[in-house]
C-alpha cells in the first residue's frame, strides 16, 4: 500500500495526572500501520496508563491522541468507534466468568458489530483454533488454566477484527510454564502483520518481533529504538540501568 | 454394634465435654418445656369442629380451629363481594400460570414470560379485581382486604422495587454528578424515614397537597409509598453486588466496544445480582412482612382481617386470639419460607454451572 507510513496511532504532547501525580509527561509516539511496538520500563513508569489512553480506558488531560484518524475526545460515539477497532488484552485476562469461552468470544461481535449468531460463532471457532484451544469452547473461564484463559482473551479481542491490538503485560500474571504458549500466539499474530503495542517485560519477545522498543521511566519516553540498537547500544543511563537489572546474568 | 455406634455418635456430637453436655441438657429442657405444651394446645386439646363460640368454650380446651375454617373467605378476600370473588381467583390463577414456569429454569422463553408477569398480568389483574371497565361491576378498594391486599402490596413492592432499585444503584455509582446526587438523596431520604411515617404521609398528608378535585385512592397511595421505600433498600443491596464485580470486567467490556447499558446489562449486573441473591430475597421477605403496617392507615391486609374477625362476637372465645395469630404467623411463614427455599435453590443452580 502507498500510505503504509501514515501513522495509525498518533500521540502528541500528552500529559496526564492522577490527582497530584504526573503519570504521563509530554509523551509523543507515532505508530505506523503494521508496526510492532514493545513498551518497557520499571513499574509505575506510566506504560500501562499510556496504552490505556489509546482506547480511552483512561482519559488524557493534555495533548492529542488520534487512532485511525479519529481523535479521542469526550465524544462517546467516537470513543466507541475507536474501541471497535482496538483490541485489548489485560494482565488479569478479565474474561467474563458467567459466560462460556465461546460466548465470551461472540458477545461483542453480536452486540456491537450486529453479526448474526452463526457467523459470530464460526469466526470465534476460527480464532479459538488459531490460539489452539477450540476444544475448550463450551467451558467456563474458571475451568481453564491461566495460559488458556489469556489465549481465550486474545481470541476474544481478535473476534472483533481489530486493526490494532494492545497488550497490557499479558504474561505477568502467568505461571512461568504458561508464558510460552501465550507468547507463541502473540508472535504468530505479529508475523501476520497485526499492528501491536505490547507492554511487557519479555525482552526475548521484544528482540524477536518488535520493530521498535520504547523505554519509559517516570512518565516520560526516555528512549525509542529498534531492538538490536536498544539492547546493544542504549543511549541513556536510565535505559542502561534498567537493562542491567532485567537482563541480569 | 448399632447401639455402640449410636452411643459413640452421642458422645462425639452432644457430650464431647462437660460444657457441651450441659448445653445439650439445657437445650433438651427448653425444647421439652415448649414443644409438648404447644402441641397439646394446637392439636391434642384443640377444638376441630363446631359452630360458633360455644364449641370452643369450656375449661381445658385448646386452639379454636373452627374459627379459622369459618372465616377463611374473609381472610382471603376481606369484604370483597362474595359473588365477584371468582374474579380475584381468576387473577390469582393467571398470575400463578405466569409465575410457575418463570420459577422453573428449564422452561424456555423467559423474556416473554417475564414480560407477561411484569407488564401484561398486572394490568389484567387490576382490571379483573377493580372491575372499572364497562361490563364489569366495579369493586371499591375499601372493600378489598385480607390476603388479597397483602399480596397486592407485596407484589407491587417487589415488582416495582427491583428495576427501580437497580436503576438507583447504577445512578449512585454513575460518573454524572447530577444523577449520582439525585440517587443518593432519593435513597438516603427513603431509608431515613420509617415505613409507618411513609404510609401516614401517603394517606394523610399527600391529599392535602393535591389540587382540588384530584382524588388518589388510599390503597394506590400506599402502594406508591411502599414501592419507593423498598426500592431504596433494594438499591443498596444491588450496589453491594456492583461493588463486588472487579473493575476489570467493566474495562474488558468497554474495551470491546460495548456501550454503558450493554456493559451493565450483559456483564456487570448478571454477576452483581447473582452475588446478592440472599440480600435481594432478604429484602423481599422483609417487604412481605412489612405489608402488615398498612393496617395503621385503614387498609385491612391479611393480619388486619384476622384481627377484625377476632372482634366478631359470634367467635369471641378465650383461645380465639391465640388461634388467629398462630394461624396468621403460619401463613406468613409459608410464604417467606417458600421465598427463602427458592433462593437457596437458585444459588445452588447458579453456582453449579461455573467455578470462579
Amino acid at each position: 500500500m502507498a500510505d503504509t507510513k501514515k501513522p495509525i496511532i498518533a500521540i502528541e504532547h500528552v500529559d496526564k495526572w492522577f490527582d497530584d501525580f504526573h503519570v504521563l509527561k509530554d509523551v509523543n509516539l507515532s505508530v505506523a500501520e503494521g508496526e510492532r511496538i514493545v513498551i518497557a520500563g520499571p513499574s509505575g513508569s506510566g506504560k500501562s496508563t499510556l496504552i490505556r489512553c489509546i482506547n480511552r480506558l483512561e482519559a488524557h488531560d493534555k495533548g492529542r491522541i488520534a487512532v485511525d484518524g479519529i481523535e479521542l475526545t469526550e465524544d462517546l460515539k467516537r470513543i466507541d468507534e475507536v474501541r471497535r477497532e482496538v483490541g485489548m488484552v489485560f494482565q488479569q485476562f478479565n474474561l467474563f466468568p458467567h459466560m462460556t469461552v465461546l460466548e465470551n468470544c461472540t458477545l461483542a461481535p453480536i452486540w456491537v458489530r450486529k453479526q448474526p449468531k452463526e457467523e459470530a460463532e464460526a469466526t470465534a471457532m476460527r480464532f479459538l483454533e488459531r490460539v489452539r484451544i477450540p476444544e475448550q469452547a463450551s467451558k467456563y473461564p474458571g475451568q481453564l488454566s491461566g495460559g488458556q484463559q489469556q489465549r481465550v482473551a486474545i481470541a476474544r479481542a481478535l473476534c472483533m477484527n481489530p486493526k490494532i491490538m494492545l497488550f497490557d503485560e499479558p504474561t505477568s500474571a502467568l505461571d512461568p510454564e504458561m508464558i510460552k504458549e501465550v507468547l507463541d500466539v502473540m508472535v504468530g499474530l505479529a508475523h501476520d502483520g497485526m499492528t501491536m503495542i505490547c507492554v511487557t517485560h519479555e525482552m526475548g519477545f521484544a528482540r524477536e518481533v518488535a520493530d521498535r522498543v520504547v523505554f519509559m521511566d517516570q512518565g516520560e519516553i526516555v528512549e525509542e529504538a529498534p531492538p538490536t540498537e536498544f539492547f546493544t547500544a542504549p543511549k541513556s543511563e536510565r535505559t542502561k540501568a534498567f537493562l542491567a537489572q532485567i537482563l541480569r546474568g | 454394634m448399632t447401639v455402640n455406634a449410636a452411643v459413640k455418635w452421642l458422645k462425639r456430637n452432644l457430650f464431647s465435654s462437660w460444657w457441651n453436655g450441659a448445653l445439650t441438657l439445657l437445650v433438651l429442657y427448653i425444647v421439652w418445656s415448649a414443644i409438648p405444651p404447644f402441641l397439646d394446645w394446637a392439636i391434642v386439646h384443640a377444638v376441630w369442629s363446631g359452630e360458633g363460640r360455644e364449641a370452643c368454650l369450656g375449661p381445658g380446651k385448646g386452639a379454636c380451629w373452627p374459627f379459622i375454617f369459618a372465616n377463611l373467605d374473609q381472610f382471603a378476600y376481606g369484604r370483597y363481594p362474595a359473588e365477584l370473588r371468582w374474579r380475584v381467583d381468576l387473577a390469582f390463577l393467571l398470575g400463578l400460570a405466569g409465575l410457575v414456569p418463570m420459577l422453573i429454569p428449564r422452561v424456555p422463553a423467559k423474556l416473554w414470560n417475564l414480560g407477561y408477569l411484569v407488564v401484561a398480568w398486572p394490568m389484567i389483574a387490576i382490571v379483573l379485581i377493580a372491575g372499572d371497565r364497562p361490563g364489569l361491576v366495579g369493586v371499591d378498594t375499601d372493600l378489598w382486604g385480607g390476603l388479597l391486599v397483602t399480596l397486592i402490596v407485596a407484589i407491587t413492592g417487589i415488582v416495582a422495587s427491583f428495576p427501580l432499585g437497580i436503576l438507583l444503584a447504577l445512578g449512585r455509582r454513575s460518573e454524572m454528578p447530577v444523577i449520582r446526587t439525585l440517587s443518593i438523596v432519593f435513597i438516603e431520604f427513603w431509608r431515613g424515614v420509617p415505613l409507618v411515617t411513609v404510609l401516614f404521609m401517603a394517606s394523610v398528608m399527600l391529599p392535602l397537597f393535591l389540587p382540588q378535585g384530584v382524588h388518589l385512592d388510599n390503597l394506590l397511595r400506599c402502594l406508591v409509598g411502599v414501592a419507593l421505600f423498598s426500592s431504596a433498600y433494594m438499591a443498596e443491596v444491588v450496589r453491594g453486588g456492583l461493588q463486588a464485580v472487579p473493575r476489570g470486567q467493566y474495562e474488558a467490556a468497554r474495551a470491546l466496544g460495548l456501550s454503558y447499558w450493554q456493559t451493565m446489562g450483559l456483564i456487570v449486573l448478571p454477576q452483581a445480582l447473582r452475588s446478592v441473591i440472599p440480600g435481594i430475597v432478604n429484602t423481599f421477605i422483609g417487604l412481605f412482612k412489612d405489608t402488615t403496617l398498612v393496617l395503621i392507615v385503614g387498609l385491612f391486609d391479611f393480619l388486619g382481617q384476622v384481627r377484625i374477625q377476632l372482634s366478631d362476637m359470634h367467635w369471641s372465645t378465650p383461645q380465639g386470639a391465640a388461634t388467629g395469630y398462630v394461624f396468621a404467623a403460619l401463613v406468613y411463614w409459608v410464604f417467606c419460607f417458600g421465598m427463602s427455599r427458592y433462593s437457596v435453590f437458585m444459588e445452588k443452580r447458579l453456582n453449579a454451572g461455573q467455578i470462579r
